[in-house]
């Protein structure tokens, strides 16, 4: 029987997952896995500049196509970096598969060079994580890993290949079947569970859709649009969950939470069967919990069954996939007699609509509105801070337009590589990255990978010269002390006691061209829409955008941390 | 709310893989559950290993226990030993030392009274062991902590299989 080594293997396995695309970073424990990859054509090798951005760049890759992220980082401190970005992926359901270099077994446990116990490291954060031991098991568990990945609750495995376990020649099969007696995830819908659910909605005086993650991860926006139409029940989202229903549906309030629409909380507090899908009632979208949908028996929908009842107590709980659920839904729901429910809906809508009031030259809100006007298809990617959820509020979701982001781990640096995931998952997409000036930071790195691979993504970064986000909760809540959230704080504003400050650095548009690409600084509200076009016609090189915001721009509504949802702080 | 803390048994089937004991643990751990005893030893198939867990939880956090095992990779089956009938022991080792003969003849008595067994023999120390629930373990403890001033102790964990006969611990 012919033999080959793991390194061989490891390539021709990734050729039968279907993987084009590879995002990878070389080093001493995977020199052979680069030379196996050097050697073929059928898989393109992206390499990025720092191993965080790299596993975004895949998670975000996975995210837009549907596909599996595959990251190839070496031992030690290529596989420490993917820590970051395995945690969000871990928080988003993203499906990715890691492969970490490893040195040889007999230096294992010996404080050898770039040695670390990154499965350890990695354990609470991943779906799955193995080490490859023994050379004949190579196959197999690479199977397992997509298999694992892309299934059940999607989420990111990491692999740890020895580099010894990798030079060793065995066999060249690459095994058809997967079978893991621990792991065998359930999608279909038990039916009665369901027809129960559906009598509640269809007896409930004030039914709500609350629409998360889930119903954008299964690709069940179509059918979940359906199933709402034809019961006329009126739809909240979590952030992730934004675009379930396309933002321009009549049934659509807006997001709850934190951040959410004034109408979007009332109508949680307020309605009295809460019909959940996909979502983990996360404590941003909670509030207090006692005090969340106090009036509400709670449906809640969830492939994970570790979801259900974790945060709230729920009513009915039902293990399913979303799509699968939602399909079924479609075949046993009934109109629901919500007009009256609707009206009131539609009071607390136009008594605080979604809005920001005008302040000073321009506002984050005419940049999105311009980029929902500009774009008919679209990827928006953002990072985290105030701009995401200016973005989460106010860009708008139709079939053909969708926002990412990290969502559950809120991590900020995701923008920039995101937005590079994306665009080379998608070419044909207008990617657009939404950012602050100090996530922009967190992999500026980044515009040499995005100049090299010839991406024209835009990347608008609001400057308002602060870590906006804290700051927020330092203006609201700390007395004004802007501890730590001052970009241009240093030296010389120690020295003067806050009365000097020097010119924000960096020059973003001098700084993005000195990467080869183009930078545009946009100052005020009539200049955004040239601003677009201009970066439009750069087809094969990144625009970075800078549009300098007033740092007194703030995210309302917003709840207090550890408020209740219908405590809202509005706009004044 | 109702109070429901109390102790509970998990039965858990586990692939006999390296790692897998420190993900269980290291769940218990970054979860915040009380862990209170764990055993874990491999069955008739060397592939899979049996762990007993013994934890300290309320209803809805033992739901969460249970969830969070299941869907773990390596699980291969969680059973919960709480409610139902099951034969449950510990192995407790106790040497006591610097003993008198006047100790000695206590200790013996002790011994026969809990059903535990002398093991070993040395000219100012006795070794016993006892096969027996671990609530009746805790209090052998105490009471030759209480009696003897030298002792040291050494606890196997709990180890529970289903009754055949409707038989309880």
């Amino acid at each position: 029987m012919r033999q080959i080594s793991g390194n061989k293997l490891l390539v021709k396995a990734l050729r039968e997952e279907g993987v084009d695309t590879l995002f990878g970073y070389p080093g001493a424990c995977t020199i052979d896995i680069s030379d196996e990859l050097y050697r073929q054509n059928e898989i393109r090798v992206i390499l990025p500049r720092h191993e965080q951005a790299l596993v975004h760049e895949a998670d975000a890759y996975a995210r837009t196509t549907g596909k599996v992220g595959v990251c190839l980082v070496t031992s030690g401190p290529g596989a420490t970096n993917l820590v970051t970005g395995l945690a969000t992926a871990n928080y988003d359901s993203v499906p990715l598969v890691c492969f970490t270099g490893q040195v040889a077994r007999h230096l294992i446990g010996n404080d050898a060079f770039q040695e670390v116990d990154i499965v350890g490291i990695t354990r609470s954060i991943t779906k799955y994580g193995v080490t490859v031991r023994n050379r004949a098991d190579l196959g197999r568990v690479i199977k397992e890993a997509f298999y694992i990945a892309r299934t059940g609750r999607p989420g990111p495995v990491l692999i740890d290949l020895p580099k010894d376990v990798m030079g060793e020649l065995g066999s060249a099969e690459y095994p058809k079947d997967v079978n893991i007696r621990g792991y065998k995830p359930n999608t279909s819908v038990h039916i009665g569970q369901l027809k129960r659910a559906l009598k509640m909605l269809h007896k409930a005086k004030h039914p709500l859709f609350l629409a998360g993650g889930g119903v954008n991860i299964a690709g069940a926006n179509e059918v979940f649009t359906e199933v709402v139409e034809k019961t006329n029940v009126p739809v909240v989202t979590t952030v992730m969950g934004r675009g379930a229903i396309p933002t321009n549906h009549p049934l659509f309030i807006g997001n709850l939470g934190m951040h959410g629409a004034y109408a979007a909380n009332m109508a949680v507090s307020e309605c009295d069967l809460l019909f959940s899908i996909g979502t983990r009632f996360n404590d941003r979208i909670t509030g207090k919990l006692h005090a969340f949908a106090p009036k509400a028996k709670i449906v809640h929908i969830d492939i994970d069954t570790a979801s259900i009842s974790r945060n709230i107590s729920v009513d009915v709980p039902i293990v399913a996939d979303a799509k699968e659920a939602i399909v079924k839904m479609r075949e046993y729901v009934e109109p629901c007699n919500t007009k009256k429910w609707l009206g009131m809906v539609q009071v607390w809508m136009k008594e605080h609509p979604m809005d920001m009031k005008h302040r000073g030259e321009m506002g984050p809100k005419d940049i999105i509105d311009e980029i929902n006007r500009q774009f008919e298809e679209a990827i928006v990617v953002t990072d985290v801070g105030q701009h995401q959820m200016f973005a989460a509020q106010f860009t708008e979701i139709t079939e053909k337009k969708r926002i990412i982001m990290s969502g559950g781990l809120g991590t900020m640096g995701y923008g920039f590589p995101g937005a590079i995931g994306a665009k080379l998952g998608n070419p044909d997409i207008p990617v657009i990255a939404i950012s602050g000036d100090g996530g922009m930071q967190m992999n500026i790195q980044e515009f040499a990978t995005a100049v090299l691979e010839e991406l024209p993504v835009i990347l608008c970064v609001f400057n308002n010269t602060y870590l906006g986000m804290v700051r927020q909760w330092q203006k609201l809540f700390y007395g004004k002390r802007y501890g730590m959230t001052d970009l241009r704080s240093g030296a010389l504003s120690r020295r003067t006691e806050g009365a000097e400050k020097p010119v924000y650095t960096p020059d973003f548009v001098k700084l993005a061209e000195s990467y080869g690409a183009k930078g545009i600084r946009v100052e005020k509200r009539e200049d955004i829409k040239g601003a677009f076009e201009e970066a439009k016609k750069n087809t094969n090189v990144p625009t970075l955008i800078e549009f300098l915001i007033d740092p007194e721009e703030m995210v309302y509504p917003m709840i207090q941390p550890g408020g209740t949802l219908e405590e809202m702080i509005l706009d004044c | 709310m109702e109070n429901t803390i109390k102790k509970r048994w998990i039965s858990l089937y586990v692939e006999n893989q390296v790692g897998v004991l420190s993900k269980i643990s290291g769940l218990f751990s970054g979860k915040s559950y009380n862990l209170d005893s764990l055993t874990v030893g491999t069955t008739e198939d060397p592939t899979v290993s049996r762990m007993t867990i013994a934890t300290v939880s309320d209803d809805e956090t033992f739901e969460q226990i249970k969830k969070q095992l299941n869907r773990m990779v390596e699980v291969i089956k969680v059973i919960d030993f709480t409610d139902v009938f099951v034969r449950m022991k510990e192995i407790l080792y106790v040497k006591v030392k610097k003993c008198t003969r006047e100790d000695k003849a206590e200790l013996f008595q002790i011994a026969e009274t809990f059903k535990a067994r002398v093991i070993d023999y040395g000219k100012d120390s006795l070794l016993l062991e006892f096969v027996q629930t671990a609530t009746k373990n805790d209090a052998v403890v105490k009471l030759l902590k209480d009696e003897f001033k030298h002792i040291e102790v050494v606890r196997g964990g709990s180890v529970g299989i289903e009754s055949i006969s409707m038989m309880e611990r």
